[in-house]
């Protein structure tokens, strides 16, 4: 479903991700995790094409998404995003907030895309909010509107970039049970995070990146069994400890 | 206040020199193209102001230096000379048989050009005040935007302009009260606007000094008061539940 082959990506003269390969296939859970500055939310920016890179090839769903010739908004609107600090539009409704895309992108008529909102809202428990805007919102709340708004699209994979840093902990939870729920439903699934929590719930794989490398990329069991490079091991000793 | 000072608040009742109607009926009718000059100019100001302000935040180059040439011509140079250049250069450049009948033809020149010329200069103001509200805005904005299938253009139409102009509102405002102060520039050209009725009556009326300048003065006040309070209505009813804007 999506293929990272060898790409690598400055900003000037500073390269922020160096020959990255890796590959989501269709229903599987990979989770993305490395210390700050590591590059994973860069890299999974350059997978709907939100951050253009300079070498190496990103294909989504056989469309090759650094191509200039790609319909880049036709790509987007099949593949979810969430983002870390939610991004809801302030100015409409949280129903509208779901409608918008459908509509204006897909070409769905206004009741079709209010009824396929109001679903999605009751899926993610924030029904009863539906004309409330997002501002009056919590976070935890906003994020679970956030998801909804990406599923809206039918998308046929999602991306998660820190979907619960910004929340306070006792959001968190409320969070990752709706992405548990989509996981388990067999969405494929690419999340940065550091809940480690979510990663041996859920998911199929773990890269873990460095100095916007790929350093280990290994099946879920190995990863958190024995990982294979001194740095994840680091890493994972010091985020486990607590 | 100098003794001899005779005040005569009767004098806008008199009839003028020239004619059969009254100093009032010629303030109404200087305050009636003063108002016409600033609404049109403030119409020309918001649509060109929109627009240049939004193309200064295009992710391309050559689109957003276009957009920055703009701005830096019409700010920097005073609005008295920007009007003289509309007035009296830019006919010449004109091919010679427009540039005839701009000059000898053209009905209500004087007006168009000042519309023109203040429309334009406060054009480079709110297209400064634009950017600012669409750079205001997080970045993660348009990156949603984009991440749901928007093109650029949907993006600006659907996300970040709506929010934008919500959040320039206050400045915006300032700037629709400054149009109606600049527009008595156009008395320079000949527009019998409020400050050229009031420079003409200071001269007919013989003295009566006080008089012909405040009622402009207070006419002035209401004009630029009611722009203020049009814009604090728009302001309340754009209000957005939850959103909160730094006062």
């Amino acid at each position: 479903m999506i293929q990272i082959q060898n790409v690598s990506k400055w900003y000037g003269n500073f390269q922020v991700l160096t020959d990255c390969s890796t590959h989501i296939a269709k229903g599987e859970v990979v989770v993305v995790c490395g210390p700050s500055g590591s590059g994973k939310s860069t890299l999974i920016k350059c997978v709907n094409g939100l951050e253009p890179v300079q070498q190496g090839k990103i294909i989504v769903n056989g469309t090759q998404v650094n191509d200039p010739a790609t319909d880049l908004p036709k790509l987007r609107s099949h593949v979810g995003m969430v983002f870390q600090h939610f991004e809801l539009f302030p100015h409409m409704s949280i129903i509208q907030n779901l409608a918008i895309g459908q509509t204006k992108v897909l070409g769905r008529s206004a009741d079709e895309a209010h009824e396929r909102g109001m679903k999605l809202l009751d899926r993610v428990g924030i029904k009863m909010h539906a004309n409330k805007f997002p501002g009056e919102l919590s976070g935890g709340q906003q994020q679970r509107v956030a998801i909804a708004r990406a599923l809206s699209m039918d998308p046929i994979c999602m991306l998660f970039d820190e979907p619960t840093s910004a929340l306070d902990p006792e959001m968190i939870s409320e969070v990752l049970d709706v992405m548990v729920d989509l996981a388990n439903e067999g969405m494929t699934m690419m999340v940065v995070t550091h809940e480690m929590g979510f990663a041996r719930k859920v998911a199929h794989r773990v890269v873990f990146m460095d100095h916007g490398q790929i350093v280990e990329d290994a099946p879920k069991e190995d990863f958190f069994g024995k990982p294979h490079s001194d740095r994840a091991q680091q890493f994972l000793s010091k985020i486990l400890n607590h | 206040m100098a003794l001899n000072y005779k005040w005569n608040w009767g004098v806008f009742f008199e009839t003028i020199p020239s004619g059969d109607v009254t100093y009032l009926t010629w303030i109404l009718h200087g305050l009636g193209w003063t108002v016409a000059i600033s609404l049109c100019a403030w119409v020309i100001a918001l649509a060109l102001g929109s627009i240049i302000g939004t193309l200064r935040t295009v992710p391309h180059r050559g689109i957003a230096l276009i957009g920055h040439a703009w701005v830096e011509f019409f700010r920097n140079v005073p609005i008295l000379l920007q009007l003289f250049i509309w007035f009296f250069v830019v006919p010449e450049l004109l091919p010679r048989d427009l540039s005839m009948w701009v000059k000898q033809d053209m009905p209500a020149k004087e007006f168009i050009t000042a519309v023109l010329a203040l429309g334009l200069f406060t054009s480079a103001r709110v297209a400064e005040q634009v950017r600012a509200g669409i750079q205001s805005l997080s970045r993660g904005q348009r990156s949603a935007g984009l991440a749901l299938g928007f093109t650029q253009a949907q993006t600006y139409r659907y996300v970040l302009l709506p929010m934008a102009f919500r959040i320039i509102i206050p400045p915006l405002t300032s700037e629709f009260m400054n149009a109606f102060k600049n527009s008595g520039v156009a008395y320079a050209v000949g527009v019998w606007e409020l400050v050229f009725v009031s420079r003409q009556m200071v001269e007919e009326t013989g003295g009566q000094v006080i008089e012909s300048l405040i009622v402009p003065t207070v006419l002035y006040i209401i004009c630029s008061y009611a722009a203020n309070l049009l814009m604090s209505v728009i302001e309340r009813r754009s209000h957005v539940p939850g959103f909160i804007v730094a006062k």
